[in-house]
């Protein structure tokens, strides 16, 4: 019931810009906030070892791994914030994490 | 004039929010505020007006119900005083963050420890910069008042940010004073329904209270520090309209018999009566001594304030708080950062005085002013410490 619904910017650069109490009035627009920038490791699948269980996609805090067209996975780096979670939780240890700057 | 009544402050501050057509009142009791939370209840529970009271379990939770309320589009109330206050503290940026106008009483009562019921502002002074515009009232009938335009400064269009009333514990709250409650119709026409800028409805999801990473976050200090200095305007001209419909005037900074005095003392809250009365035996002795009364403490009335102790010689900033282990208390020590660029400016010392509901009588300040002629350093001086 908002009266005077201000148009969402796409990226605030000015201080004026932000809408009052940084209200965000487009909903389900957090997928446009790429977190995954934060992150020092990535993981590395090697699909050798992998038995195709899902273990990485339960695990995983961010829910971006996805299952790819031959059941295998990977993570999305526009959201993987490199905790590494997934190859800890690999017990075939398929999944290896990498330094970014390797 | 409407009729007046005598009333305990405290009852007479919940009976000035029931006019104001509040939604939801989410108060936790403590000493000296009880009363508000009790009498809240009673108003609500009687059904004397359409509002919900949330039975919270702390001031924490208090505050944050409140926010939610004030986040769906409620008008939303609470009163704390000391510890509660304290306890709020982590939502109290929150709220000013997220341009919620909740209006809040506080009973100004010392902070534990140790363990003091009594009234002073070092409650209220560790809020200072949490983003609440911060009023103190003087008397029973400014409660009242305050507490009725707390809620039209906080929700108008150009604020959108919470409202403190600063009421002394005991010695206001507890008063029993002649005090005049404006009609239901009366406020009605001077204070309308909110209208939010957004609420939360499940019709029209919105996010409020969003993450700021380190790229953003600076920019939303700085709205935030334009949004509280721009509500001084709006204060005072909801304190105009006060006037011309109550006949009451209000102004951001007071002053009494300043003109032609070489001494000012500045207070704040509860303590200007009776320097108003140490000042007037002065006078008579002939001193040329006067009286600046701080009404709001947040945003800072620069200009005002500036020009109420232009061309005193000597400024005695009273503080009823200290900054433990800084550079006394924090009213002087604003005033004197206020003060520091410019060419022509009185001298300040500072008087820590009445901590913990220690009185001051009219001879106390009259020994302040004493106690200005003869000091000559600029350090702070707590007042009255048996040595």
């Amino acid at each position: 019931m908002a009266k005077k619904k201000t148009e969402q910017k796409k990226w605030p650069e000015k201080w004026h810009e932000l809408n009052p109490g940084c209200m965000v009035f487009a909903a389900g627009n957090a997928a446009n906030y790429k977190t995954g920038s934060w992150k020092s490791q990535r993981p590395l699948w090697d699909n050798a070892k992998c038995i195709k269980c899902g273990i990485c996609y339960i695990f995983c805090p961010e829910g971006c791994i996805q299952e790819t067209q031959d059941g295998f996975y990977e993570a999305n780096l526009d959201y993987c914030k490199g905790c590494g979670i997934c190859a800890h939780e690999c017990w075939p240890g398929a999944i290896v994490m990498r330094e970014e700057e390797e | 004039m409407g009729k007046r009544v005598g009333m305990e402050v405290a009852i007479a501050a919940a009976e000035a929010v029931a006019l104001c057509n509040i939604d939801v009142a989410a108060v936790y009791p403590i000493t000296p505020q009880s009363h508000i939370a009790e009498h809240m209840a009673d108003i609500i529970h009687d059904g004397r007006i359409d509002a919900e009271f949330i039975t919270v379990e702390s001031e924490h939770s208090a505050i944050s119900a409140c926010a939610g309320a004030s986040a769906a589009g409620a008008r939303a109330y609470t009163a704390t005083s000391s510890q509660g206050l304290m306890l709020m503290h982590e939502i109290l940026p929150i709220v000013s963050a997220m341009r919620l106008p909740i209006c809040m009483a506080n009973a100004n009562r010392a902070v534990s420890g140790p363990l003091n019921i009594w009234n002073d502002h070092t409650d209220i002074m560790p809020q200072r910069d949490s983003g609440w515009i911060s009023l103190f009232v003087e008397n029973g009938q400014e409660a009242i008042d305050l507490s009725i335009m707390s809620f039209k400064i906080a929700e108008d269009p150009e604020v959108m940010l919470p409202c403190v009333v600063n009421i002394d514990g005991f010695q206001l709250t507890h008063m029993i004073e002649p005090l005049e409650l404006p009609s239901q119709a009366e406020v009605a026409k001077f204070l309308p329904p909110r209208k939010a800028f957004a609420q939360l409805h499940p019709d029209n999801p919105i996010s409020m209270g969003c993450f700021a990473m380190p790229d953003t976050y600076t920019e939303t200090v700085k709205a935030k520090e334009v949004a509280l200095r721009a509500a001084k305007k709006v204060v005072t001209k909801v304190f105009g309209e006060w006037a011309k419909r109550f006949g009451r005037k209000y102004s951001v900074v007071e002053t009494y018999r300043a003109k032609d005095a070489d001494t000012l003392m500045l207070t704040m809250g509860s303590m200007g009566e009776t320097a108003a009365t140490a000042v007037d035996e002065l006078r008579k002795a002939g001193r040329k001594v006067g009286l600046v009364k701080l009404r709001l403490w947040r945003p800072f009335p620069v200009e005002e304030f500036k020009a109420a102790v232009q061309g005193c010689k000597t400024l005695i900033v009273m503080d009823r708080a200290i900054s433990t282990g800084g550079a006394g208390g924090p009213v002087a020590t604003d005033v004197k950062s206020l003060l520091y660029g410019d060419k022509k400016k009185p001298r300040v010392l500072n008087v820590i005085a009445g901590l913990g509901g220690r009185d001051l009588t009219v001879g106390d300040f009259v020994a302040m002013f004493d106690l200005a002629k003869k000091k000559k350093d600029e350090t702070f001086e707590l007042y009255g410490v048996r040595e």
